[in-house]
């Protein structure tokens, strides 16, 4: 893989960069140079903010190889508040119950553990129930 | 996302299907895919009421997900030729995952439709139980994002099963809704003698109660097939909502149809089913949808096969509908408009869509019952109603006249569906 793609690759696993397009202002995850919503180039880059809520789950009990360890864990389609929608694992939960609608923020975490042999990400986004908000007094 | 398609399409020639076969779906230690595509092709020659020969076949399209990963062999396509003595015909692979076959299909009618050869062969094949499980869900999950679900810790039953907790918080469905499917089609697969799993729920739970007592264990205990169903033991969770018995199982098998024009199709068969309506469209990756409670993809699908066919929802008679997981085919009935978007879960618990009910589905026992060897699935739809059609299904034969039937194959989560409508005349 070339290099400045590799980078982009990791900017885009470790701080959620994507692309906002320059035609139609859609926000974009994965970033693909090319914008899903009118099809033109939009290669700007965009900092999403890792907050959103979670659009569906699943509690995977029997996991790939590689995340057996983590097993039973919780996996998400999260909404961000820009709008795309992305698949992470859901991290921190405390036993706390899972709810389509749940506000969750983003985290860095380790995502397998076999990565390192198999040369495979090993690092990259997970999310979180979003703290409460600090009361302003 | 709204991708707006063409309004009608036509085929420039009518196509009909002169034969189907299957070899039986299973786990089979030491048996190549490639000798099981013979068992199907052996099958679907004898299917051809007025017998044809085999080199008249003109060229050969072969669906296939992952043989490079299942068995260590690419290039599958041009060895069937020589296995099933067609060299030095033309013989292409076709890989859209799960619906490789039903996508080989469309293009063995676009060859035929085109002019370009009158007489051609579509199969399927996978060859999956030679690997250890875990080796298999990484195969399948490359039918899904690799870059941006699978890191996730995403499996197939997890997309599935997210499919499934959308749908449940949206209308209401529960568990129980989408186990009355798997009772449903394992009722189907147990009259179904090419079935992988030829039981009814009801006869699994008397092997278990036999095993344990041969073992000098307890029996297990169950009031009705439900109970069965909703224990954790006999029926583990894969993917919360998703159970074992939510789940197609992984196998081997492949399928064969026979593709002629529609002009010369007597001279093959006394009953062939024409091919009215095609359509096929894609879909990004499950993360980038408006939506997880429906497939964008094979709504359009089949609004394109509908409206080639010039018939709506209402007219189709019975269905083989892509039930990789039993969510799937709650979803597949809405999509494909038999009942509205909501209330597909209420069909199934009622029984609309069992043998006897308004809109048959999945006579066959549908993937989760008798098997779902990926590549050849797509296929497999079209030989239950083959069968279906000409009155040849034996005990699970539908009542009635079938003059109209539909298959609906999915690739992945939905970024691949193909939909096709037949008619017998
Ligand atoms: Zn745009």
């Amino acid at each position: 893989m070339e290099i400045p793609r590799h980078w982009r690759l990791k900017k885009q696993r470790y701080a959620l960069v994507g692309e906002v397009c320059p035609h139609c202002e859609a926000k974009i995850f994965p970033p693909r140079d090319v914008c899903p919503e009118c099809s033109r180039e939009a290669k700007t880059e965009f900092q999403f903010s890792g907050r959103g809520e979670v659009y569906s789950y699943t509690t995977v009990y029997d996991p790939p190889a590689g995340y057996e360890e983590q097993a039973p864990y919780t996996v998400a389609l999260v909404k961000l508040e820009e709008g795309p929608v992305i698949t992470a694992q859901l991290t921190d939960l405390d036993g706390q119950p899972v709810q389509i609608g749940m506000p969750v923020e983003m985290v860095t975490r380790k995502l397998r553990n076999d990565g390192d042999e198999r040369g495979l990400i090993v690092y990259g986004y997970k999310f979180r129930p979003r703290l409460e908000r600090q009361v302003a007094n | 996302m709204n991708r707006p398609i063409k309004n009608s399409r036509k085929l420039s020639r009518d196509v009909a299907i002169v034969g189907a076969g299957m070899s039986k779906f299973g786990a089979f230690p030491g048996i190549s895919s490639r000798d099981l595509f013979l068992d199907a092709f052996q099958e679907m020659r004898l299917s051809v009421d007025r017998g044809f020969d085999p080199r008249e076949i003109e060229a050969l399209y072969i669906g296939n997900f992952s043989s490079d990963i299942f068995e260590g062999q690419g290039h599958t396509a041009a060895i069937l030729a020589d296995w099933t003595g067609l060299t030095p015909r033309p013989a292409t692979r076709v890989e859209d995952a799960c619906a490789s076959s039903g996508v080989a299909l469309r293009q063995g009618i676009l060859a035929v439709a085109s002019g370009l050869y009158d007489i051609v062969l579509v199969g399927g094949i996978e060859k999956m139980t030679d690997m250890p499980t875990s080796q298999v869900t990484d195969a399948l999950a490359t039918a899904s994002d690799t870059l941006y679900e699978v890191p996730a810790g995403f499996t197939f039953p997890g997309f599935y099963a997210a499919m499934a907790t959308a749908y449940m918080h949206a209308y209401g469905a529960s568990v129980e809704s989408f186990m009355r499917v798997g009772l449903k089609n394992h009722e189907n697969g147990a009259l179904n003698e090419k079935a992988q799993f030829g039981a009814t729920i009801r006869q699994v739970m008397d092997k278990k109660i036999a095993g344990a007592l041969a073992k000098g264990r307890p029996a297990p205990q169950w009031e009705d097939e439900l109970a069965f169903l909703k224990d954790e033991r006999a029926n583990p969770v894969i993917a919360w909502p998703m159970r074992l018995f939510d789940c197609s199982p992984i196998s081997d098998g492949a399928t064969a149809l026979l593709l002629v024009s529609a002009e010369i199709a007597r001279n093959f068969s006394e009953a062939p089913l024409y091919v009215v309506g095609s359509g096929q469209a894609s879909d990004a990756a499950l993360h980038d949808r408006d939506t997880l409670t429906a497939l964008c993809s094979a709504q359009l699908a089949a609004r394109e096969a509908y409206q080639m066919a010039g018939v709506s929802a209402r007219d189709i008679k019975i269905a083989e509908v892509h039930d990789c997981f039993t969510i799937a085919e709650i979803i597949a009935t809405e999509d494909l408009g038999f009942f509205p978007a909501g209330q597909g879960y209420r069909a199934a618990e009622e029984g609309l869509t069992s043998r006897q009910g308004s809109k048959p589905v999945n006579t066959s026992g549908g993937l989760k019952s008798k098997g779902h060897p990926v590549g050849a699935s797509g296929a497999g739809q079209v030989v239950e109603v083959w069968k279906q059609m000409r009155g040849e299904a034996g005990a699970r034969q539908v009542a009635g006249t079938l003059d109209l039937a539909l298959t609906h194959n999915v690739g992945g989560t939905g970024q691949t569906s193909v939909v096709h409508i037949f008619e017998r005349r």
